[in-house]
């Protein structure tokens, strides 16, 4: 960076200058520009790391997804060129002459401000013990330290994280994802002391060492064991044992870096912090402090994104001439740490005088609740930990006295508990989206006043549930009960022959072991439908349930025999896809996306001797087009004879397992993606879904194989593997979620069996898994709890029920065409089975067929 | 648990040639056994026009013609039956509208409607 002097302003006439670009900081320049100031000011930033404003909160994901330090990026491509911010990265502000109004820079670059804005954030407190500037010893704060501490954990087999907070849980993750055998060290006598109390620990403490993590509390360092070369070899603990450890990470708390205030005479709190007021500024009326260096008005420091935000547009408001103040916040968190979920609210801690705990301890399955409520009633705050579901009910009640005791908010729902407390009995003002501050009187009023019918329609209208999404299902809970206290009656039911759901048919055809459509339909279809023909909606689901648990309850496994041949779409009929001039097209199985050169070449053969136009597709398989229903079989008797077997590409079913080449010949691969994408693709090939499923095997955190946008996608690490489930491509694309991480080969495959026949089981008729992980009770947290933590007690079921299609699995095509009874289906006249159909021609085009342009004919006349 | 053999019945009991009336007489498509209720056949008119004859439930025929008029593919026999209000339609397989058995009409739009034909079953002669 040029050295100059730029003491001189420019044509804008006033000078904001700010010190520290990170969350905080960049959302100060985000409300200056909101607000015009950027138009009106010069704004000068001077940032002291490498890079600009990036998410500190979710560092963690650069392990546990994959994220590239690009991908934590806060600051819009082009928004400092838009707004004519100068951007100084990796120049921090050394000096502030309060006098002369300017600012220094470590490359000697001087500023002269009208007005200074500090937002240099915080710096990790690294207790004072011998060896803490070993080889191997780190902090966990910026991407640098990841870096630093993904470098140095390549050649080390353990590690051990100082403080089991917040911030130190995060570290032993990422240790965790890096492979290391991890350990967490806690003074206090329990994980996560500021936020949970005692029960609450031991909760979290089993749910941590259940993920592999070894935690010690109650115990200090002493100091840092060092090697003769000079790197860290262990640690010795306050009570004389040592821990061997090949690195440490201090994440002891983080203290407000005031250093620059204090060297020109700002007045700073006792234990640090740059003391403001409610308009965040300090004593110098030209200087602002923002964020976590900043002592707020209440006497706090507030080491919390949200709050910094607050500030950050504090400071924008009160420069920009409008009102504005910050007074202090609420400190409620809720989140997910190394996979257990967290939450605490209000008085957390019982420091209200007179107030008194209610609590609700299950330690065998790290489910720990507690609420505290005042001598009147009055909830006051609480912590949840292992089970959160209630966060989102009992955040907003705080302040207020619940419509139900207290006692039957802890106890889990069906131990006992007589009331389930539901939406319905908040006040209207309570804040159901904190996100986008809805209350419920707002999501209320979408519904009466504004037609909103559907959750959809409300997140449209009022932003509710469209950022983090965890309200969404008490928004759900709260417009079915507007709806139906305003008269309007919702019919749930598949279609004018069931009044019942897909899930409500799934358990009746399970429980009751109803093998055939008729059965089902005149025994629980709608009254007035039973006896009837159905309809193409009901058919094909019902199809789809009996051929999903055909082993179970009895039916044919094939789905071409008896009453099920006429259920099925025209697809599943023929065994291929229809195309628009009424040919079809075949889709072989090639699992995995690995085939030989023979397979390759008796492809080629086939299609070259039928004529077929031949097209790769996205899932790494070949589509043969333009097969007449009468060629399907003859294509197929060659195809089986040469060893493929139907790819169901024309089911509602298991489509394709993709895979990048992986470990075998990537030189970044870590797993055998291709083996294991085989493997599922020929455990799963012809399971019956509500919608089709499609998946994906990446043999690295690169990602190839693009298994994020899959209904479940398997991405490996070094220790296993990541799945992640309902991911979509198509019109409503959806990144995956990560369902559970660092799996063996034996513990993915039991998770992938329990959530697809899960999915099975409650999805809607052609719901893919994105919308359906949507659109069902609880979300992502639900599904989780039901097929990881088994909440329902069904998952022996779930995987007996897997274990029964994989065993009854049967090739489709090759049982066609060894029966001839099947193989008189596949002609286009019945009356002239040596005649093709007439209508189904083809024209060239660059060398291969396309369907003839059929003119139509809409005038047909009626005749009799 | 119920046989899937005793929901066939209703095509049991047609025993026969099923027959069509086209503008010249009674044309002989099939057997009655080769009707599966719920599906339907196609079958080649003399005049090169295609039918389409199903079988419903309750043991009734019906014919109307194959070319599905939104695309001009020869795909209605190919279609799944359903019943709205009492009457029986095939939903095409390619765009899904729903034509009436009894006489042709598109349910999903007035002004379309494809050829209905007499269909009877004459017994097999001994």
């Amino acid at each position: 960076m040029a050295v100059t002097t730029a003491t001189s302003r420019n044509t804008r006439d006033n000078t904001i200058v700010l010190v520290g670009h990170g969350m905080v900081g960049q959302r100060f320049l985000e409300a200056l520009a909101d607000r015009g100031v950027t138009e009106r000011a010069r704004v000068v930033v001077l940032c002291e790391e490498p890079r600009p404003a990036y998410d500190r909160v979710h560092l963690t994901s650069y392990f546990s997804e994959g994220a590239s330090p690009e991908d934590l990026s806060m600051v819009e491509d082009g928004f400092m060129a838009r707004h004519g911010i100068e951007l100084h990265v990796g120049d921090p502000a050394v000096a502030v002459d309060r006098e002369s109004c300017t600012v220094t820079a470590r490359s000697g670059l001087t500023v002269g401000y009208d007005t200074l804005v500090l937002a240099t954030g915080s710096y990790p407190f690294v207790p004072p013990v011998p060896g803490k500037d070993a080889d191997g010893c780190f902090v966990y704060r910026t991407i640098e330290d990841l870096l630093a501490i993904e470098a140095y954990a390549q050649g080390v087999s353990s590690g051990a994280v100082v403080g089991g907070g917040l911030l130190g849980l995060e570290a032993a993750g990422a240790l965790r994802g890096l492979g290391l055998d991890t350990h967490v060290v806690e003074f206090a006598p329990r994980l996560m002391p500021v936020q949970v109390d005692e029960g609450g620990g031991q909760a979290l403490r089993r749910s941590v060492e259940g993920l592999g993590v070894t935690v010690h509390t109650g115990v200090g360092t002493q100091e840092i064991a060092v090697g003769d070369d000079g790197r860290v070899s262990g640690m010795a603990l306050s009570d004389g044992s040592v821990l061997p450890t090949g690195m440490v990470v201090f994440s002891a708390g983080v203290r407000p870096r005031d250093d620059l205030a204090r060297d020109c005479g700002l007045p700073v709190g006792e234990r640090g912090g740059i003391v403001v007021d409610e308009q965040c500024r300090t004593q110098d009326p030209a200087v602002f402090a923002i964020g976590e260096c900043a002592l707020a008005s209440d006497g706090r420091v507030y080491g919390l994104v949200a709050p910094g935000n607050e500030m950050a547009e504090t400071a924008a408001r009160t420069i920009a001439g409008d009102a504005g103040s910050f007074t202090g916040a609420d400190l409620s968190t809720k989140l997910k740490l190394l996979g257990v979920d967290v939450a605490s609210f209000g008085d957390a801690h019982g420091t209200t005088d007179g107030c008194l705990d209610v609590r609700y301890s299950d330690a065998r399955s790290g489910i720990y609740r507690k609420l505290v409520v005042g001598s009147d009633g009055t909830l006051l705050g609480g912590i949840l930990v292992g089970d959160v579901e209630s966060y989102g009910v009992l955040r907003p009640l705080t302040g207020s006295v619940p419509p139900v005791a207290p006692e039957h908010l802890v106890l889990p729902a069906g131990a006992g508990a007589p009331v389930t407390l539901g939406p319905t009995a908040l006040p209207d003002e309570a804040v159901i989206c904190s996100c986008n501050n809805v209350t419920k009187g707002a999501i209320r009023g979408a519904v009466t006043d504004h037609d909103c019918t559907s959750v959809p329609d409300v997140k449209k209208c009022t932003k509710a549930g469209s950022s983090c999404g965890s309200c969404v299902k008490v928004l759900g809970q709260l417009v079915t009960a507007e709806l139906e206290a305003g008269g309007v009656e919702v019919d749930k039911g598949l279609c004018p022959h069931f009044a019942q759901t897909r899930a409500e048919l799934y358990e009746i055809v399970l429980a009751l072991r109803i093998s055939s459509y008729r059965e089902l339909l005149d025994a629980h279809g709608r009254e007035g439908a039973r006896g009837t023909d159905g309809c193409e909606v009901c058919k094909p689901a019902v199809a789809s349930i009996l051929a999903s648990l055909a082993a179970t309850v009895g039916a044919s496994v094939h789905v071409l025999d008896g009453e099920q041949a006429a259920l099925q779409d025209t697809n599943d009929h023929f065994l291929a896809n229809m195309q628009k001039n009424g040919s079809y097209s075949i889709v072989p199985r090639i699992p995995g996306g690995e085939i030989t050169p023979e397979r390759l070449i008796v492809i080629g053969e086939v299609a070259r001797d039928f004529g077929l136009y031949t097209k790769i597709t996205g899932g790494q398989r070949i589509d043969l087009f333009g097969a007449r229903v009468e060629q399907l079989p003859l294509i197929w008797t060659r195809l089986v004879d040469a060893g493929f077997e139907s790819g169901h590409a024309y089911g509602k079913a298991l489509r394709t397992v993709k895979s990048c080449v992986g470990q075998t010949w990537c030189r970044y691969g870590v797993q055998d993606s291709v083996r294991m994408a085989i493997d599922l693709e020929l455990r799963y090939r012809g399971l019956r879904s509500p919608h089709k499923l499609k998946s994906a095997v990446s043999g690295c955190a690169r990602e190839c194989a693009e298994a994020q946008s899959k209904d479940f996608g398997v991405i490996a690490t070094a220790n296993g593997w990541n799945l992640y489930v309902g991911g979509n491509g198509g019109a409503t694309p959806r990144h995956a979620d990560l369902l559970a991480q660092d799996l063996s080969d034996a513990e993915l495959v039991r998770l992938i069996d329990r959530f697809l026949m899960f999915y099975i089981r409650t999805a809607e008729p052609l719901e893919r898994t994105s919308v359906w992980l949507q659109r069902i009770a609880g979300g992502l947290d639900h599904v989780r709890d039901v097929v990881v933590h088994d909440s329902l007690g069904i998952c022996d079921e779930l995987e007996a029920l897997m274990a029964a299609h994989v065993a009854g699995y049967r090739d489709e095509w090759a049982d066609t065409i060894n029966d001839p009874e099947r193989l008189s289906r596949f002609v286009s006249f019945v009356n002239a089975p040596d005649t093709p159909d007439p209508t189904v021609r083809f024209v060239p085009e660059r060398g291969q067929i396309k369907p003839e342009p059929i003119l139509l004919a809409l005038t047909e006349t009626v005749t009799a | 648990m119920t046989a899937t053999t005793d929901l066939s019945s209703p095509a049991t009991a047609l025993r026969g040639t099923v027959e069509l009336r086209t503008a010249d007489g009674w044309l002989a498509v099939c057997s009655a056994e080769e009707l599966l209720p719920g599906r339907g056949v196609a079958a080649l008119l003399p005049d090169g026009r295609q039918a389409a004859l199903f079988l419903d439930r309750s043991g009734r025929l019906y014919a109307i013609g194959n070319v599905d008029p939104f695309t001009g593919a020869g795909v209605l026999s190919h279609g799944l039956l359903g019943t709205v209000q009492d009457r029986t339609y095939v939903a095409s397989p390619l765009l899904k509208q729903r034509f009436d058995l009894a006489d042709g009409r598109c349910l999903d739009d007035d002004t379309v409607a494809v050829a209905s034909y007499p269909v009877r079953v004459e017994p097999a002669r001994a």
